[in-house]
């Protein structure tokens, strides 16, 4: 099939939800299984072309790009339509179709208010494109436009199927919905990081010579020492910002609390599981490869955010009466993790960094699948009204109970790598990194795995565990359905596989993250 | 008698050669069954054990006479012929690293999976009559059989990466069966306490791998002790730190003090799962880590300082804990006060460079202390409470479990010639040859410490004796023997109790000696040549010195047992039923800070330090576009200094703005901005 090796593979990836989502638009408001076999078709054709992208990648040639194309694209600034896979982004690639394919099978009977599954689909389609589209860009233009392609969606979602509960902010007297408060948070939030962002690019266009929107280009010229001096560390600086608030890093974080407890269900699952790793994914795509050298400078300031971040999100965690806030801080921590990897600037953390990914997409992916059905039987988050659920629905309260171990890094499952491997790759960092940082980070780092353990225990101890609170006596409960079972069991069985056989992503990220830590940094 | 005379000589001997291993033909190749049947059982349980004719239970029986029967058949190999193989997979390869999936087969590893499935095979018997009738009874079994295939796992890695994946899982398994009845809140806080306690023991296991992986470039064991067996300058620069993180974590897992309190917490299971955590499962894989690194810790110029700190930690959990279960009523947290010392004198040994006694000291216990705890639970089973003061006269009563819970407290105690005497004398002589070397006067002292330890021990498992089965009955109902399915468990692991410390005899019959030493490295411990019989017989003086004054103070007379329960004195008393007030000091004094105030502050900094800056940026921006808006473009400026004026009020206002959905403009303004800056930024550079 050589069509789909050259180019065209990738793009129906990308575009086949853009196409679902224009046919669904087209659908009479009323057709909602139509819309939905529609959605679920492009979702299933998107994932399916995917995994064949996957199965037929060339794992020993994991560092050049593959199935990509280059064509003249806006001939005016010189940007082209430059696509391909790596060994990098194919896991992330893989993971983000799947989880969109997963969150409409869910959706099928799952509708947050005010309902209309039309709108909430073509919205999911559209941020499916942005995603998968991110993650195949090699042309910063094309990135840029994909990076900004999912914010509009999420905010619709979050704005319109969010939580209505009012709440009051410190300093301000009248009342606000949180639904409203969390959507335009989070989109400026973004935007604010995105302006940097783009800033970067465009200098790194204008100092580039001949004048590029490459990052293959770029990458190359940056390595020859293009953008050295203080220029490299203004441009570094601001796709930092743009970086860090998506990743997000502390103290650039706080949009995501907010934006994870008010968005619907299958909103918190995409935010988690897929746009956290924009953020991340840039980082190792764009500056380490570009800016090489100003990345080693800034390698000790990432470090020492990450474990703050790991050790403020877990004892933020600790405080949290809300269940989904309580995941959704865990985030905070857990991304943390993959930003350490990222800093340490060798292939050991650069591994982990990726593998934490993918494993924080499926495992904090689930749980947000589960708080969101927890709280649609009991119609309340708040852990201190809840108990005993192992009693009431034991499917529920058992995923519960395993994705939670998967989340505080159990061996044999896959939240271990990501975790162990970023603390390994901080003994050594690249050389001449600080030591002494690198080392206290990677203390800290593992101190912050039994905090995390804290956290994931009490919560199984409050939600899952005791006797259930007389309140909920003499009802009756309807345990996990079979749509919600279609989206869950996937998830159990890809953390299963990747923590027993952690080779199905570093076999295909090991010659990636090695080629680019040899070029980048020639460690 | 006169043979042990023939070979008395005061003679001990450092290092030995490295016999020539076998590779232990098709039964090493298929080691890697060991493991994975139990872990295969275990799925098949859960998914299918409900439909089974014994619900499960049939399952996990057969994955523990499996691995019985084959570790059996390895030890009897391997005490044939000596057996060192080492089979591995590739799980993945990052960077220059490998990681790998593995199974070694050699005399330490060997000795641990015979351990593992005979005391497991007995403990599972016996769980079938127990568990009857529980509610999770199928659930029972898969997280019991997950337990003993985690420590499998744990045992039979090749590499530090395997063995923190069985490490871990043994945690979860614990942490499961500790919390079976999660319907009590109580049972749940002795689950979760556990697995924290041992996850931050963790700490120490994750740093000091990574600290001796990374700078050998290699988990595997082979390699590590191989570049100690070198003197790999680069190892022995980290070789401490490494070193100590490991016994951190091994501190965790075998409960040593100051990481002990989760143990005795942990008899909020069942107590099939007490009697197989305190035997061979769980608390011995801390010791058995220390065995398996052990030529690190003895090697010159590596881990040796680590010793010292080995052996302190060692006395005093020996010596601190034995005390406490002087005071204990609930006759299961006796016995688990009497596993936390037992682990003091392994951990001592292992301090004192004797890689031999420490471990034989793991396997002689394992069988006895499983023994005890099996005949607790046969008591427990009938007369349905943990109290000793709900006890008394069950000797006529329950004859089998009279007989063997007492075979099992002289062994414990150290009789002659059960398993325990052996097995401590051993590591009492091991210390007094130490004191003349390495260790010097800390060794001396702790043997000292050692010697009273064995009074302790004797004196209160007379207690427990007398209190359980003389006397008159002060419980409800009318107790009786438990069925045959416990009480053939209870025989078999009586027998073991009995004939184990005959694998070693100094000077007679050194067969454990040898089996442990089936391995690629010398592990350069020194083991005693032949028995001291000075040592020998004060450490047996001592013990029944402890029967004598147990029996005296408790057998006299019936009626005033009751009285005599609990073992008063004044200061100390309070003192030990507190537990020294090591778990109040824990729970007040770091996890109710951390839970309660730090955690809230933190939360607190979120919404009120960072996020009042970014409400303020909102706001002020609000504000400043309102200015320029209509004070500019609509009124003119001396009404923008009206607006200053009532800026509170403004800044209210503000939401409505940033909620009315007038993104286009700040996204217009945004990028203005940027492209402003971009201009400006491009002048200047």
């Amino acid at each position: 099939m050589d069509w789909f090796e050259n180019g065209w593979g990738l793009s129906l990836i990308v575009f086949l939800p853009l196409v679902g989502a224009t046919l669904v638009l087209l659908l009479p408001r009323k057709q909602e299984r139509v819309a939905k076999v529609t959605a679920l078709f492009f979702a299933f054709a998107s994932f399916a072309a995917a995994v064949y992208a996957a199965v037929t990648f060339d794992l020993d040639s994991s560092a050049s790009f593959q199935f990509g194309t280059d064509q003249s694209w806006i001939a005016a600034i010189g940007s082209r339509f430059h696509i391909g896979i790596d060994g990098i982004s194919l896991p992330l690639l893989v993971l983000s179709t799947l989880i969109t394919l997963l969150c409409i099978v869910y959706s099928w009977n799952h509708w947050p208010e005010p309902h209309n599954p039309k709108g909430f689909l073509v919205l999911m389609l559209v941020l499916a494109t942005g995603m998968n589209g991110t993650f195949v860009a090699l042309d910063l233009v094309l990135f840029f436009i994909f990076f900004e392609l999912v914010l509009l969606p999420m905010y619709f979602m979050i704005g319109i199927w969010g939580d209505r509960t009012k709440i009051r902010l410190p300093g301000f007297k009248r009342e606000v919905e949180t639904r409203l408060y969390a959507s335009i948070k989070f989109f400026l939030f973004t935007l604010f990081g995105s302006a940097f962002m783009l800033l970067g690019f465009l200098a790194l266009y204008f100092k580039s010579d001949p004048h590029t929107f490459d990052m293959v280009a770029l990458a190359q010229a940056g390595q020859m020492g293009a953008f050295a001096g203080a220029f490299g560390g203004w441009v570094f600086a601001a796709l930092f910002v743009g970086f860090a608030v998506k990743v997000p890093m502390w103290p650039l974080h706080t949009w995501l609390p907010d934006a994870h407890t008010a968005a619907p269900t299958v909103g918190s699952v995409l935010l988690a599981a897929i746009l956290l790793k924009l953020g991340a994914y840039g980082f190792i795509r764009i500056s380490l490869p570009i800016l090489p050298e100003q990345a080693q400078d800034w390698a000790p300031a990432i470090a020492i955010l990450a474990v703050i971040a790991i050790i403020y999100g877990s004892l933020a965690c600790l405080a949290q009466t809300d269940m989904k806030r309580l995941i959704a801080f865990s985030s905070v921590g857990h991304m943390g993790f993959v930003m350490l990897g990222i800093a340490t600037l060798t292939d050991i953390g650069i591994n982990a960094a990726v593998i934490g990914m993918v494993a924080h997409g499926l495992i904090t992916g689930l749980l947000f699948f589960l708080a969101g059905s927890m709280q649609h039987r009991y119609h309340t988050r708040e852990m201190s009204r809840l108990g005993g659920t192992m009693k009431l629905m034991p499917v529920l309260g058992g995923l519960l109970a395993f994705t939670a171990m998967a989340s505080l890094g159990l061996p044999g499952l896959a939240g271990f790598w990501g975790e162990f491997m970023a603390l390994l790759g901080s003994f050594n960092p690249l050389d001449g990194l600080s030591l002494t940082v690198f080392r206290t980070a990677m203390v800290v780092g593992a101190v912050g795995t039994v905090l995390t353990a804290g956290y994931l225990l009490w919560m199984l101890q409050k939600v899952n565990l005791g006797e259930p609170p007389a309140e909920w006596a003499g009802k009756e409960w309807h345990d996990a359905d079979k749509f919600e079972l279609a989206a869950w069991i996937p998830l159990v069985i890809a953390i299963f596989a990747i923590g027993v056989f952690p080779k199905i992503i570093f076999g295909a990220t090991d010659g990636a993250v090695v080629n680019l830590i040899r070029s980048a940094f020639g460690g | 008698m006169v043979m042990l005379a023939t070979l008395f000589a005061l003679g001990e001997q450092t290092g030995h050669e490295v016999a020539q291993l076998s590779d232990g033909g098709v039964l090493a190749q298929w080691a890697w069954l060991i493991p994975v049947v139990p872990l295969v059982l275990m799925f098949a349980i859960v998914f299918f054990g409900k439909r089974l004719p014994m619900k499960g239970w049939e399952l996990a029986e057969g994955a523990m006479l499996f691995v019985a029967v084959y570790g059996v058949a390895l030890f009897a190999m391997n005490a044939n012929e000596g057996i060192n193989y080492e089979g591995s997979i590739e799980i993945a390869r990052i960077g220059s690293f490998t990681l790998e999936w593995g199974w070694v087969v050699d005399g330490l590893s060997i000795m641990m999976y015979a351990v593992v499935g005979v005391v497991g095979l007995a403990v599972f018997t016996y769980a079938k009559g127990y568990m009857k009738g529980d509610i999770r009874y199928t659930w029972f079994f898969a997280a019991f059989t997950m337990f003993a295939g985690a420590m499998l796992v744990l045992v039979s890695a090749p590499n530090l990466i395997q063995l923190i994946v069985g490490w871990e899982l043994v945690g979860l398994a614990s942490y499961l069966l500790i919390g079976h009845y999660w319907e009590d809140h109580a049972n749940n806080a002795a689950a979760t306490k556990a697995f924290l306690v041992n996850k931050i023991a963790d700490v120490g296991l994750f740093v000091g791998v990574i600290i001796i992986g990374v700078t050998v470039g290699s988990f595997r064991f082979t390699d590590i002790l191989n570049a100690v067996a070198d003197g790999d300058s680069a190892l022995a620069q980290v070789a401490f730190w490494g070193g100590l993180a490991l016994f951190i974590g091994a501190m965790g897992k075998s409960a040593q003090f100051p990481f002990h309190v989760w143990l005795p917490d942990a008899m909020a299971g069942p107590t099939p799962v007490s009697s197989l955590m305190h035997a061979a499962t769980m608390v011995t894989a801390g010791v058995y880590l220390v065995g398996r690194m052990f030529p690190l810790y003895q090697t010159d110029g590596f881990a040796i300082d680590v010793k010292a700190i080995m052996i302190v930690v060692g006395a005093l959990t020996l010596f601190l804990t034995g005390l406490i279960a002087l005071v204990q009523d609930d006759i299961k947290k006796v016995l688990a006060y009497s596993t936390l010392s037992q682990l003091g004198y392994m951990t001592v040994a292992m301090g004192a460079g004797a890689y031999t006694a420490g471990l034989f000291h793991l396997f002689t216990h394992a069988f006895f202390k499983g023994l005890l705890f099996l005949a607790a639970g046969s008591v427990i089973h009938a007369v349905h409470s943990n109290n000793m003061s709900d006890m008394g006269g069950l000797r006529k009563f329950m004859p089998w479990t009279y007989r063997t819970f007492l075979i099992g407290s002289l062994a414990l105690a150290g009789i002659f010639p059960l398993a325990g005497f052996w097995s401590k004398d051993e590591i009492l002589a091991s210390l007094s040859f130490d004191s003349s070397h390495d260790g010097g006067t800390l060794a001396m002292v702790v043997l000292v410490v050692a010697i009273a330890g064995a009074f302790i021990t004797a004196f209160y498992m007379a207690r427990a004796v007398y209190l359980t089965f003389f006397g008159e009955y002060k419980g409800h109902g009318h107790p009786h023997e438990s069925p045959r399915v416990m009480t053939y468990p209870l025989i078999g692991l009586g027998v073991l109790s009995i004939v184990a410390g005959f694998a070693n005899i100094p000077g007679v019959f050194t067969g454990f000696t040898q089996w442990l030493a089936a391995r690629p490295q010398v592990m350069g411990d020194h083991h005693a040549e032949a028995i001291n019989f000075a040592l020998a017989g004060i450490g047996l003086a001592v013990a029944l010195l402890g029967i004598a004054a147990g029996t005296r103070l408790w057998k006299r007379d019936a009626a005033t047992q009751q009285a005599r329960d609990t073992f008063r004195i004044p200061v100390l008393y309070p003192v030990l039923a507190n537990k020294y007030y090591i778990d109040d000091l824990y729970m007040k004094g770091v996890v109710g800070p951390i839970k309660g105030p730090i955690a809230r502050f933190t939360n607190w900094t979120n919404t009120y330090v960072i996020d009042s800056v970014v409400n303020a940026f909102g706001a002020v921006s609000v504000f400043l576009s309102r200015i320029v808006y209509q004070g500019m473009d609509q009124r003119g400026i001396d009404l923008a200094i009206n607006a200053v004026g009532s800026a509170t009020g403004e800044a209210g206002d503000a939401l409505r703005y940033t909620t009315s959905g007038k993104i286009q403009e700040y996204a217009a303004a945004l990028f203005a901005g940027a492209v402003l800056l971009v201009v400006g930024f491009l002048i200047l550079t």
